[in-house]
């Protein structure tokens, strides 16, 4: 039955209405072209925990793969309430607001050493992040008085990258995984760490992760400070380093 | 655009032929600053194309295995071929066979009697021109079959696979040739082009894409023409003749028939920061390779656009469209086989983007009628949001098919997230099919307003074009890549990845199969 008002403890999809529940989906499945197979995503759905699945379009990709394009309706519920008091919205500073606060509670320059790492070839995460030109008229930190940047580029083996944030005296390593397979970005995040507490210098440097693949949850999970995810504006990513800076300053370690 | 098609963008002919000039200016300097140098790869390929193949039990090729044994003895600079026509005559032995006598530490190619020098260079000469033959008869048979089978019309819809596992790029490209695929790629390991071998035999783990190795060229030339033969349609392949082996992929992709290839130095250079010399050596063979063959070569102008904006950028990618063109030709691949790179990047928001798209790919297109023209679809700017990447693809589909480029790779709703799933790249070539068969013939009814946005921009493009070839006409292509004129990226002539792989050559340094097939492009 369609809530009047949103509960915030029990939130379920929303399509056309309230508590409707529906979940749009689509996948492949390693089955001929068939009423069997056509069966089969509909009992997949079933087994997922969905109720009412409905195949809306399927078709054959090549002989043995079907393609399935489904609706379904999600039972489950999500407590959004408790989850809005735990913190997890930041509210950013403007570029103006970051180097005034920069300049009030760091007062030096914030050395940044990133790199898009591992056989990860693709630099525009990176250099959105980091170059003057940034991301969408935002400019990247190279364009901030308080930050001083080092930009690697792409294909940067994390021993390469640490050796150079321990040569610049680095606050903040930067690693972007914008293209990956298989977790490989996992094992490649999780290496840095590793060998980042190696080195006996995870308590001096933040350490940030960012990609398309990649959330806060994953990048805390994995040792990091934080991760951002896609829509992360620079001004997004300064925000943070400023404050994490002024917190640390503020605790002696 | 047929031959006598009239220009839709009223270009100045005094402009063009301004360009053509300095780009001619351009790839003559390059020609002169590359004279007289060899390269690890370049005769690892020349090993390849007699016939050298597999690996020794360390795992490391035999081509490599041969190189490395003369480098080290100093002899390098007289050409592998040299060493191997000698002990042909000596040993009275196949190349093939010479190459396991070396990795078995039976053979020391530099310390046998030498021949005479008359006697080696006719022997090496017949061994190439022998083996020249032979592929040249494989590729003419390849290319009578093409034609019996057919092809689709212009533009070919050219569609990569990119799992790691050859035997799982199979299933991809049966099912993108079934959506429509006509040429299929396979992705190489992200991190294939920064090492200085081939690896040999198939492969099952790569990461970003898979291997190149010859076994899995075969593989995947097998399982297309299987297709091929059900289908009665010939679907093209293609892999990557760039990073440190251009030159011996475009010897591997010819002896297993490969149509298409993407070979552009500039792209390892700007990159995967490989020395600009080395890039530029490496390619010069493999072009001539591929053109030898009949190999149609894609170039990679689309790439500077990922790293700079595609607005500000636009003359630059036209520039390297002229340079590219004249660096091919120099290494005698026809225009046919010169498909110059060019993409559909510009940001989402941009107001008239579209009508800024139309200008460039037209641009292209009257620049170059000849060459094929290879467009690629927006990347850079492509988010999470695979609907609006969709939307994005199908303004790019009717640009290519309205100007009518040569062929296109197909844009895929997932860019940007990972490397696309099997339905992903299906989804994007429906969309292709839809848009390419609705407006099949939009381009014969359509001219530009005189003086409207679209000429404008590609007469702003062209002059841009001008003045920066005509800059780097004066300072050189080399100088002009460590100023970042290209890619917003710098690179230096004496830095880069791949240096130590250079060879300044002795007199009576022999490569045979470099004459021959410069011989054949110019008779």
């Amino acid at each position: 039955m369609p809530e009047r008002e949103v509960d915030l403890t029990r939130v379920r999809p929303y399509a056309d209405h309230l508590g409707d529940g529906l979940v749009q989906m689509s996948f492949t499945l390693p089955v001929p072209y068939s009423l069997a197979a056509r069966r089969a995503a509909l009992e997949l759905a079933s087994a997922m925990g969905f109720e009412e699945p409905e195949v809306v379009h399927y078709e054959q990709l090549t002989p043995g793969y079907t393609y399935f394009v489904m609706y379904v309706r999600c039972a489950a519920t999500v407590d959004f309430a408790s989850l809005q008091e735990e913190g997890f919205d930041i509210e950013y500073l403007s570029e103006d607001e970051i180097e005034t606060f920069a300049a009030e509670h760091v007062r030096r320059p914030i050395v940044v050493v990133g790199a898009s790492t591992g056989s990860d070839t693709h630099s525009v995460g990176i250099d959105a992040m980091l170059n003057l030109k940034g991301y969408h008229g935002h400019h990247g930190l190279e364009g901030y008085r308080a930050f001083e940047t080092y930009n690697l580029g792409s294909q940067v083996p994390n021993a390469a990258l640490l050796a150079k944030a321990i040569e610049v005296g680095a606050d903040a390593i930067l690693v972007s995984q914008t293209v990956t397979q298989q977790n490989l970005h996992v094992q490649n995040l999780t290496e840095l760490v590793e060998m980042v507490e190696a080195e006996g210098r995870r308590r001096e440097v933040i350490l940030a992760c960012g990609g398309p693949r990649v959330t806060n949850e994953l990048a805390k999970e994995l040792g990091y400070d934080a991760g951002f995810s896609k829509g992360t504006y620079p001004h997004h990513l300064a925000s943070f380093i400023v404050r994490e800076l002024a917190a640390r300053a503020a605790v002696p370690r | 655009m047929s031959a006598e098609a009239r220009s839709k963008l009223d270009l100045d002919p005094g402009v063009v032929n301004a360009c053509r000039q300095a780009a001619h200016q351009i790839a003559e300097q390059v020609t002169e600053q590359i004279a007289g140098m060899t390269t690890v790869s370049v005769e690892r390929s020349v090993t390849r194309l007699l016939g050298i193949d597999g690996a020794d039990e360390h795992e490391v090729p035999l081509p490599n295995v041969v190189v490395d044994q003369v480098q080290a003895a100093g002899g390098l600079d007289r050409g592998v071929a040299f060493w191997l026509a000698n002990a042909i005559i000596q040993t009275g032995r196949s190349p093939q066979q010479i190459a396991e006598a070396v990795a078995a530490d039976d053979l020391d190619l530099c310390s046998l009697q030498v021949a005479d020098e008359h006697q080696i260079r006719e022997r090496a000469r017949e061994e190439c021109a022998a083996r020249l033959a032979q592929i040249s008869e494989r590729f003419a048979e390849r290319r009578a079959w093409r034609e019996q089978l057919g092809e689709a019309p212009t533009p070919l819809r050219y569609v990569l696979t990119a799992t790691g596992n050859v035997y799982e790029d199979v299933v991809h490209a049966r099912a993108v040739a079934e959506a429509g695929g006509d040429i299929v790629a396979v992705i190489r390991s992200t991190a294939q082009s920064l090492l200085d071998y081939v690896p040999y035999g198939p492969t099952t783990e790569g990461y970003g894409g898979t291997f190149a190795t010859q076994a899995n060229f075969r593989i995947m030339r097998e399982a297309m023409d299987e297709f091929s033969r059900e289908h009665e349609r010939y679907v093209r392949l293609s892999s990557f003749c760039s990073g440190l082996c251009m030159s011996e992929i475009a010897a591997m992709g010819a002896w297993e028939g490969f149509d298409n290839m993407v070979n552009d130095a500039l792209y390892g250079i700007l990159y995967r920061d490989i020395n600009i010399v080395r890039g530029l050596l490496d390619q010069r063979v493999s072009r001539m390779i591929n053109g030898y063959f009949g190999v149609v070569i894609n170039t990679g102008e689309d790439n500077y656009l990922r790293t700079a904006d595609a607005i500000d950028a636009a003359p630059s990618v036209t520039a390297s469209q002229f340079i590219n063109h004249q660096l091919a030709r120099e290494s005698g691949v026809p225009d046919a086989q010169i498909a110059l790179g060019d993409a559909f990047e510009i940001d989402v928001p941009v107001t008239n983007g579209l009508l800024y798209e139309w200008a460039q790919a037209q641009l292209t297109r009257e620049l170059f009628p000849d060459c094929p023209v290879k467009y690629m679809p927006p990347t850079r700017h492509m988010d999470g949001n695979l609907f609006r990447t969709h939307a994005a693809d199908s303004l790019f589909n009717l640009v290519t098919v309205a100007t009518g480029q040569g062929i296109q790779t197909i844009g895929v709703p997932t860019e940007g997230i990972f490397t696309p799933h099997i339905h992903d790249r299906v989804l994007g070539l429906q969309n292709v099919a839809y848009v390419f068969n609705a407006a099949r013939d939009l381009g014969d009814e359509i001219e530009f307003r005189r003086g409207g946005i679209i000429q404008t921009r590609a007469h702003e493009v062209l002059a841009g074009a001008r003045a920066l070839l005509e800059r780097i006409a004066d300072e050189g292509l080399i100088d002009a890549i460590a100023q970042a004129t290209f890619g917003d990226v710098s690179r230096r002539r004496d830095e880069g990845r791949g240096i130590e792989g250079i060879v300044t050559v002795a007199d009576g340094y022999l490569n045979p199969l470099v004459d021959l097939m410069r011989e054949a492009s110019y008779a």
